[in-house]
């Protein structure tokens, strides 16, 4: 175990420096835009004087690197600066989105992920069958649909011709769990629907193509029934393309649900994006930005400790 | 291997008739063979690839692989036709009355689970042990195996485990449940001599003591000697004959049957080394190397003469392959150096000169995976004539002529196509060409034969000794096949983990007294003789064979 162990240090120091160069890409690009900062949160009230008191109050005339090294202190210990619009400390303006977007990720993500799978490897076993032709079409169909078009087919069919589930996902504190998730749930089908496809034709995929592997012919020539040497045999050695793609799904549930919070006014992190983008509030546009890429980077690397985990000559060298 | 009293009859197969599905139609593989096997006989299935032998083994257990179908005949076993049972009844039988042990030992084990893990899966599936039992068994079954440590093996995974340790373990697995009947697809031929005999002598004992059936397939027929009661030669999917061991290899029938056994016999006259002070085309001195950390080639040093084959053998794991690696450059050595006609090489391929990269050239095992499958023939021998020699136009096309009339191969019918279109034997001659291209004095052969059935081999290696009189070339031709040695070499050297144990010329070395490791060597190639096999257990004791040999 201490190589396994060696391996993941190794991972977590590159996710590290991976998310260091990522925060330059995200400081220059910001510091790229056109227009002035200072301007334009000031709006019509953009006297010169003005003006450079506001860049003296941001610290706008201090020069980049100097700007982006406190930026990134900051960042570090949790602290991502003030808004520009609301003067509330970026990270308590981000702190309950957040929550509400992981929620909701989660709750996505513990109907999808079994699903996808167990469809999967359903699929693998009736391959070429009437099930695998329609379960392929409808996970395609779902898979290229835009989110937004599936958010409104599932209000019209389920919360309007259908009043079973609220159209608008709107929250408050009191809520109990039950209910959340019965309000909520609208806007976690939807995810369910796009994310299934990708995981589920991964999990055929990656089993179909080990059918032709010689253990896969001894399982057989010992009598196992196509079901185990599916399961027992195929899914134990298809993991680690299973996982990766998982891992990427997960990452888009917490990165891409812009559209779906729109469509179902969930004060989700994504609508916070578009906010922020739309006021040109950097330091929340920054913020988020670097928690996306944090997700992405700790999703992979999940990834990749799962597939060495599953992998047996790392479990059990020689 | 003495007469069995007249058992009942197991298996009786009558004109099956096999299919196999390509370029989009049926075409039939296995033409109407019959066989009869009674219990606790061993029968013998002997040809060359495609012969039909793997697909006329697994049509025993009813099995047809992909692409493959049963089209006619019928194959009874102990009462009961497959051909028209149902894949639930077929299934009852697999693994319980039918076993069946693959060739590659590596592969048909789930890296996934550990071994004792897959031996318990079909007694546990059939109810016929409780876990603990099956897992008892297993340890038994191992112990009469003869595998090491029997307690605890069965606990590792199979990358844990050595290639003929997992060969008992899955001739043990098919044990499990004391079927009637094993299918043994080449269950040697992955592996080196000195572990294939106590591979063969576990099997021979287990299936003694158990009197299982057994159908033992394989293209070697010193092998087949000594495990089978009686034979049966097959040829692209037809019988050729069959009778028993002993009159098979005494008085063969058929003139294909012949062809098998006299394939051997190729042999040209040992050449002696240069006299006087002449140098040697390659001269390795003193070389070390070394796998990151792991020191896999300790102060290996031999010469190759011009016009000279040095045979380099050993074991899988020996260093055979990594000292081409040092002499080619691939792999620079951490000590020692390497002379190229007195003249030194640098270590590394990327510091070497382009004459002196053409010089040295490689023809490898696999001439499958050595071609690229979408390049066309020419360019493929176009290619290092073009970069040694610069030619081009009509010069470079009349290069590639003269290079496929060296390696026979009519030139307009060759010189078009792709690799895929080709036979092996004539992959493995392309590769000879794209070695000759360059113009080399120094050819690197890497188990160019081991890979192709006897008959092509016994081409290549002709091909080869004609181009080395005609060229004067230097061969360093790496094997683990002796009788191929014995064949061709002018000198041999003898590695064994990493280090040169014994070397000379060939004669010498095939005349005793031998180091005891090339005596080990030496004596386990199998013999035609069907009591080789005793006679050498005998002689060292069933412990001393093999891996756990004492030398």
């Amino acid at each position: 175990m201490g190589d396994v162990l060696a391996i993941i240090l190794k991972r977590l120091a590159l996710g590290v420096v991976t998310l260091l160069v990522i925060s330059v890409l995200i400081f220059s690009a910001v510091e790229m835009l056109p227009g002035d900062v200072a301007e334009a949160v000031l709006g019509q009230s953009a006297t010169p004087e003005n003006v450079a008191a506001m860049r003296e109050k941001l610290g706008l005339d201090q020069p980049a690197p100097v700007r982006y090294l406190s930026w990134l202190s900051g960042a570090v210990t949790g602290d991502f600066g003030v808004s520009l619009t609301s003067d509330e400390r970026v990270a308590e303006k981000i702190g309950p989105r957040l929550v509400s977007t992981l929620f909701l990720a989660t709750y996505a993500a513990v109907i999808a992920v079994p699903l996808a799978i167990v469809l999967g490897v359903l699929v693998a076993l009736l391959r070429n069958t009437v099930f695998d032709r329609v379960a392929n079409v409808l996970t395609l169909t779902s898979i290229s649909s835009p989110e937004f078009f599936l958010g409104y087919i599932l209000i019209l069919y389920l919360a309007v011709k259908a009043p079973l589930f609220p159209a608008i996902a709107s929250l408050s504190k009191d809520m109990s769990l039950p209910e959340l998730l019965h309000r909520t749930f609208l806007p976690a089908l939807t995810m369910v629907l796009v994310v299934t496809a990708h995981m589920m034709r991964m999990t055929r995929a990656a089993i179909i193509n080990l059918l032709a592997s010689p253990y896969i012919e001894m399982a057989r020539l010992k009598g196992a029934p196509a079901w185990k040497v599916i399961v027992r045999h195929a899914l134990p050695n298809a993991w680690a393309p299973i996982i990766n793609v998982v891992a990427l799904n997960l990452a888009y549930l917490i990165t891409g649900v812009v559209l779906v919070e729109v469509v179902f006014v969930y004060p989700g992190i994504g609508q916070l994006l578009v906010d922020a983008v739309s006021k040109r509030d950097f330091p929340v546009v920054q913020a988020v930005c670097l928690i996306f890429a944090a997700t992405f980077i700790l999703l992979n690397l999940a990834a990749d400790i799962g597939a060495i985990l599953t992998n047996p000559r790392l479990r059990h060298p020689k | 291997m003495a007469e069995k009293p007249e058992k009942s009859v197991l298996l009786d197969i009558k004109d099956l008739r096999i299919e196999g599905y390509s370029d989009e139609k049926w075409i039939e593989i296995v033409h109407g063979v019959s066989l009869t096997l009674r219990r606790g006989e061993v029968l013998g299935l002997i040809g060359e690839s495609g012969a039909g032998k793997s697909t006329i083994g697994l049509a025993a257990m009813g099995y047809a692989r992909d692409g493959c179908r049963i089209s006619g005949g019928s194959v009874e076993f102990d009462g009961m036709e497959l051909t028209t049972s149902t894949e639930a009844e077929l299934r009852v039988l697999r693994g319980s009355r039918i076993a069946y042990v693959a060739q590659s030992a590596a592969a048909s084990f789930n890296p996934a689970h550990t071994l004792i893990e897959q031996h318990v899966e079909a007694p546990l599936h059939y109810r016929m042990r409780k876990r603990t039992e099956a897992q008892e068994d297993a340890m038994e079954l191992y112990e009469r195996l003869r595998l090491p440590n029997p307690q605890e093996i069965g606990f590792r995974y199979p990358h844990q485990v050595s290639g003929g340790q997992l060969q008992r373990a899955m001739t043990a697995m098919a044990m499990a449940c004391r079927p009637d009947l094993i299918i043994f697809d080449e269950p040697t031929t992955a592996l080196d001599v000195t572990t294939q005999i106590e591979v063969l002598a576990a099997i021979r004992d287990i299936v003694d003591q158990f009197d299982t059936a057994a159908i033992y397939i394989t293209h070697d027929l010193a092998v087949v000697a000594q495990m089978a009661d009686k034979i049966k030669v097959l040829l692209k999917g037809d019988e050729v004959e069959e009778s028993s061991t002993i009159e098979m290899l005494e008085h063969p029938k058929e003139e294909y049957t012949r062809s098998l056994w006299a394939v051997r016999s190729f042999k040209r006259p040992q050449k002696a080394r240069p006299g006087g002070d002449a140098v040697p085309v390659v001269s390795v001195q003193h070389v070390d190397a070394a796998y990151g950390q792991t020191k896999v080639l300790d102060d290996v040093s031999f010469d190759i003469h011009a016009g000279m084959t040095v045979a380099v053998v050993g074991e899988s794991g020996s260093g055979k392959s990594t000292t081409a690696r040092c002499i080619t450059g691939l792999l620079p050595p951490t000590a020692g150096k390497i002379l190229f006609n007195g003249e030194e090489l640098p270590p590394s391929y990327r510091n070497r000169t382009k004459d002196q990269l053409r010089q040295a050239q490689m023809i490898y095992q696999m001439a499958d995976t050595a071609l690229n499958p979408k390049v066309k023939i020419h360019e493929i021998i176009g290619r290092p004539a073009q970069f040694y020699s610069g030619l081009s136009g009509a010069a470079l096309k009349a290069r590639v002529d003269e290079l496929l009339d060296l390696i026979e191969l009519e030139p307009s019918q060759y010189y078009n196509r792709y690799p895929p279109e080709l036979s092996g034997g004539q992959k493995q001659r392309i590769g000879i060409a794209r070695a000759l291209a360059a113009d080399p004095t120094f050819i690197i052969c890497d188990e160019v034969t081991s890979a192709l059935d006897q008959l092509v081999a016994e081409g290549i290696l002709k091909l080869l000794d004609k181009l080395q009189r005609e060229l004067d070339l230097a061969y360093m031709f790496i094997t683990h096949d002796l009788a191929t040695v014995r064949a061709i070499a002018d000198e041999v050297v003898v590695m064994r983990r990493g280090k040169v144990v014994e070397q000379g010329p060939k004669d010498e070395m095939f005349t005793p007294p031998h180091h005891p490791y090339t005596d080990l060597l030496l004596s386990s190639v199998p013999e035609m003789d069907p009591n080789w096999l005793s006679t050498v257990l005998e002689e060292r004791g069933v412990d001393n064979v093999g891996e756990a040999a004492n030398i």
